[in-house]
């Protein structure tokens, strides 16, 4: 037996503590989270609980502080990912199907306005949206939200038909079908992972949003999960963090749920649905 | 996927002939209409206003009517201390975290995974994944209560013996920047290790028998062979964080006084708790140019792709 380790096991120990290391730091903010739920005093710390307890869950689950904002969130957030897949799922399919003169510089302003800073526009939105008057209303916001996630959506869509192998496609055609037949009789059910990955995708961009409701709704009835968090912030210190962790995690679930429905599908090459793969 | 797109193309351009009548061309082409209606609507509208306020003195605090004023917020932008250190501030958070943060430690843990035993490799990915689908304004509360001055990461010093500061007083924009590292990693992480992965093993193997060390295959082999990828990371990272806001405000509302504001809070600060809409708008219209210029850099390395 050779006394010194092989090299690739040595070098596979020096890359597994690493990444420990760089898991245990990136763990320690969410390990507080977990704790702190669990515990009647929470503190800034983590620190395991003296007697892991839920009433942090029963404090929080109230119609105030936990129902009506998921509603909302679920409400503003449900119906812009609706809009969003359906205008995406129309528009990809003249752009992945046809050629024309105008496809390309059109599918390049698309791909251009993914990467926009939304931020910015958000003052000019809000002038807009006085003037409007959508101003604090929820189908203003998701309104805003739908055409804020739609060009990447139409992107990812354009990629997942463009994969849609066309042989069905053209048996529709010759049996007579419109092309609104073929797309949603043929095209989406061929394409449904795909179209799962879109949906869920801008729903979830659309669920962790902040800037957008946080400026486009004022009155606190009609506030998402993503701004109401702030109560918890009142104007004179004193916060319950364990409530406020509560609420985080009641809030982040759904998420982090979704995300890990379509993981297989973003890892590896699909990377973000190849719009990013260089 | 590249295979596909090219196939499709040219099956498209078979069944195209010239002459399509002009009726069954506009109707192919229709169902392009409601997004482009949205688009405009709430998109191209809104970045239209944008450049028009841009150029009035308009105020929230709604005087009789905005009047024209030409360059003169751009003119006050540049002589205003408040906006020269919010530049410099956004300059440092993007630096800090994007281009040396979660670059670079995206494409070590990337690499660091492809050698790593699989168990650590999965606990690893899951913790940095989940950190980076969080909502964005959790990750900002769960970071305030890690800098915070009786939170975990002074804590953990005292522990270590080590000097503890209230990090978010003393450095905030450094403690920002951190947060956002760890919440923005897992998207150059995913990124490097596709493009990792895209390399074939012969590559690698045989720099490795003509005896080149770590360092040099790095330098020579590996980075060289993912350069598109790190430029199109680069670029959608510093996107990305040039329009962080719920991050900052959740951890410090761009305090304390103004030495954590980044532009997209001094916007927001100067439109609505200063009331200066046309002075914010010209701050924010600033901030959609510097965005445009870094996704047209992205396009140009895109341009081979649609």
């Amino acid at each position: 037996m050779p006394l010194p380790l092989p090299r690739r096991v040595v070098r596979r120990l020096a890359a597994d503590a690493g990444l420990l290391v760089v898991a245990v730091a990136f763990a320690v903010p969410l390990l507080w989270l977990v704790l702190a739920s669990l515990d009647a005093h929470a503190t800034l710390r983590v620190r395991p609980p003296a007697s892991p307890t839920l009433e942090n869950f029963s404090a929080v689950l109230t119609d105030e502080i936990t129902f009506t904002p998921m509603l909302n969130s679920l409400l503003i957030c449900g119906g812009a990912t609706l809009l969003t897949v359906v205008c995406a799922a129309l528009a990809a399919y003249p752009l992945s199907r046809f050629r024309s003169r105008f496809a390309r510089p059109y599918l390049l302003t698309i791909l251009f306005s993914t990467c926009l800073p939304i931020t910015a526009v958000m003052v000019p939105v809000y002038g807009l949206f006085v003037q409007i008057n959508l101003i604090d209303t929820r189908y203003g916001t998701a309104l805003f939200l739908a055409a804020a996630q739609l060009p990447f959506a139409v992107w990812l869509m354009k990629n997942f038909m463009d994969g849609v192998p066309r042989a069905l496609e053209e048996a529709a055609w010759t049996d007579g079908a419109s092309w609104w037949q073929t797309l949603l009789r043929v095209i989406l059910p061929l394409m449904g992972p795909g179209l799962a990955v879109v949906a869920i995708y801008t729903f979830i961009m659309m669920w962790g949003n902040f800037f957008v409701p946080f400026m486009l709704l004022l009155s606190p009835e009609q506030l998402p999960a993503s701004v109401s968090i702030f109560n918890f912030f009142g104007n004179y210190g004193a916060i319950a963090f364990g409530e406020l962790a509560a609420f985080s995690l009641l809030y982040s679930t759904p998420v982090v749920l979704l995300y890990v429905l379509i993981s297989r599908r973003l890892g590896g090459g699909f990377a973000l649905g190849g719009a990013v793969k260089g | 996927m590249t295979g596909t797109v090219a196939g499709a193309r040219t099956a498209a351009r078979a069944r195209t002939p010239r002459a399509v009548p002009v009726r069954t061309r506009l109707l192919r082409w229709s169902p392009l209409l409601p997004a482009t209606v949205l688009l405009l609507l709430f998109l191209a509208g809104p970045i239209a206003y944008c450049v028009y306020l841009a150029f009035t003195d308009t105020q929230l605090t709604g005087q009789e009517s905005a009047s024209f004023v030409g360059l003169a917020n751009f003119r006050h932008a540049f002589g205003d201390p408040g906006f020269r250190n919010a530049v410099v501030l956004t300059l440092v958070f993007t630096v800090v975290s994007s281009i040396l943060g979660q670059n670079t430690l995206g494409l070590a843990l990337a690499g660091l995974m492809r050698r790593a035993s699989r168990p650590v490799r999965v606990l690893t990915g899951a913790v940095v994944i989940t950190a980076w689908v969080l909502p964005e304004i959790v990750a900002g509360f769960l970071l305030y209560t890690f800098f915070e001055r009786r939170g975990t990461l002074n804590a953990v010093l005292s522990w270590l013996h080590l000097p503890t500061q209230n990090w978010l007083f003393t450095l905030p924009i450094l403690a920002v920047s951190f947060a956002n590292v760890w919440r923005g990693t897992a998207f150059s992480m995913l990124i490097y290790s596709a493009a990792l992965s895209d390399i074939p093993p012969e590559v690698t193997e045989s720099a490795e028998v003509d005896g080149a060390g770590g360092l040099r295959r790095l330098w020579h082999i590996t980075l060289p062979m993912i350069r598109r990828s790190i430029g199109t990371n680069l670029m959608l990272n510093t996107l990305q964080t040039l329009s962080v806001f719920g991050l900052i405000w959740a951890m410090t509302r761009g305090g304390p006084g103004n030495r954590s504001q980044t532009l997209p809070v001094f916007m927001y600060d100067q439109a609505f708790l200063k009331s200066l809409i046309g002075y914010g708008t010209a701050v924010a219209l600033l901030l959609l140019l510097v965005g445009a210029v870094f996704a047209a850099g992205w396009l140009r390395l895109m341009r081979e792709e649609v």
